[in-house]
């Protein structure tokens, strides 16, 4: 499903992606986690086109984006329909409630008729939990509510994959739970999800494969069990010694 | 002119107001026979006037605030001038050039058109800051999660990002508009025949300056007061989502 070939980004003279390679399976939860700094957000934010990559291949559903040469504003967009994000900070639209915001990429963006995209908004909403809070502002909605709209919103859009970059970073411990129970059942669903996150037990319980990357580099990948339980390299070790410590504080 | 002699003028003319039943009378008689023109000249010239460069100017001023942050060199450049050179000369100098001076080369415009012409200019560049700061102060997210829903360049202008700056930019905005409704008195200079020319006409004929000068000035309050109702009405409106905490 998607396809990254030596994906390479520079701020400046800074390099954060130093050469990625990945093939992500229909169907896989791939999640990464890492040091922040590591440039995990940054990848993520490529196979979107947030950030525009400064050499390599990615290829999403056999549609083709080869960043060694300026690409066309048309493919851009062509190329961004195939997968959807969900951002640390939702970046809900304000102006807009929360049906608004999921009808938005429907209506505007694929012109589908407003009563079908309407019906179909309010399926996903109920189908996130939302179904009483359709009619509210995102600044009426706890973050957890804001952040499964935001989910929502993405899912309109009927994506081949789904990109989660940090979703529960900014969320109150206590909410950070029904917004990964989305993400779980969106995995067992069948849906195709590269996920940065910190939450390691999310990690743990949902992911086909776990990346760690650190200094824009993938420096160890595998199931859960073999990074979590038998971490081969040494940064590895050290990342997930800090943040066990961490929770036993 | 010594003070003793300015406060015995004005002791003279409210005393030959207030003692003197036939000036009253007079002054009466003038200030209600000048109410109808002076109205007049507000719906004919200063109404249409301030609705119709605002409209213009408005249109100006986004387009130049998306040349001013533009990615494009050129446009930026363009924009930067034409700022700049309104800002930077008297509105009055303006209209005389657009007037006064452009028949020189040949280009004649009708008071009303050079007025129009000189007004939305003004407009547009005064209130592109304003938008151009709007545009600004909403966060790149809103422009990443237009993206990510894959829309183009205009759609998240129109959809996303020029909503939620119209919002902020009411009070500023507001700002411009009520000053352009004063402003439209300087097209007196250039002989449209608006509100301030009718009541300059009228005291040339009359001399009671102070009375026809002062009716206008009322009406100016006025048109600015119900204006500033609606702006709260337009703020209230835009504010139903955002937190009122």
């Amino acid at each position: 499903m998607i396809a990254i070939n030596n994906l390479h980004k520079s701020f400046g003279d800074l390099e954060v992606l130093k050469g990625i390679d990945l093939n992500v399976e229909k169907g896989q939860a791939v999640v990464v986690i890492g040091p922040s700094g590591s440039g995990k957000t940054t990848f993520l934010r490529c196979l979107n086109i947030l950030e525009t990559p400064t050499a390599g291949t990615v290829a999403i559903d056999g549609h083709m984006a080869d960043f060694s040469k300026p690409l066309p504003k048309k493919q851009i967009m062509e190329f961004r329909k195939q997968s959807a994000m969900v951002f640390q900070h939702y970046n809900l639209f304000p102006h807009m409630t929360a049906l608004e915001n999921v009808m938005e990429g429907p209506v505007t963006v694929q012109k589908i008729d407003r009563a079908e995209a309407r019906a179909k908004a309010e399926e996903l909403l109920t189908k996130v939990g939302l179904k009483e809070k359709m009619n509210e502002y995102p600044f009426q909605l706890s973050g957890g509510q804001q952040q499964r709209v935001g989910i929502a919103r993405a899912l309109a859009l009927e994506p081949k994959v789904m990109l989660f970059d940090e979703p529960t970073s900014a969320l109150d411990p206590e909410l950070v739970g029904e917004v990964l129970q989305v993400m779980k059942e969106l995995a067992l669903e069948g849906m195709t999800m590269v996920v940065v996150t910190h939450e390691m037990r999310f990690a743990k319980g949902v992911a086909d494969e776990v990346l760690f990357m650190d200094a824009g580099r993938i420096v160890e990948r595998g199931t859960p069990q073999e990074i979590f339980d038998y971490p081969k390299e040494e940064r590895t070790k050290q990342f997930l010694n800090l943040i066990q410590n961490a929770d036993t504080i | 002119m010594t003070k003793f002699h300015r406060n015995g003028l004005a002791k003279m003319y409210l005393n030959s107001i207030f003692t003197n039943p036939e000036r009253l009378e007079r002054l009466l008689d003038i200030a209600q026979s000048s109410f109808l023109p002076l109205l007049e000249g507000a719906i004919q010239y200063t109404i249409p006037l301030t609705l119709i460069s605002f409209t213009i100017g408005l249109i100006l001023a986004t387009l130049t605030a998306l040349a001013r942050i533009s990615t494009v060199k050129f446009f930026q450049i363009i924009a930067r001038i034409y700022v700049s050179i309104i800002r930077g000369t008297p509105l009055l100098v303006q209209l005389s050039i657009l007037f006064y001076g452009l028949p020189t080369v040949g280009i004649t415009l009708e008071p009303f058109t050079a007025a129009i012409f000189g007004f939305s200019l003004n407009v547009g560049a005064y209130a592109s800051e304003v938008i151009r700061a709007a545009i600004l102060s909403i966060p790149k997210g809103q422009w990443e999660a237009a993206n990510t829903i894959g829309m183009s360049y205009s759609q998240a202008l129109k959809r996303i990002i020029l909503p939620q700056a119209s919002r902020v930019s009411i009070p500023p905005l507001s700002n411009t508009f009520i000053s352009l409704v004063k402003d439209t008195s300087l097209a007196s200079f250039i002989l449209v025949t608006e509100m301030f020319r009718r009541a300059q006409e009228i005291a040339a004929f009359n001399y009671e300056f102070l009375l026809l000068y002062s009716q206008a000035g009322l009406l100016y309050w006025i048109f600015c007061f119900l204006l500033s109702l609606v702006q709260g009405r337009l703020e209230n409106r835009f504010d139903r989502y955002v937190s009122k905490a």
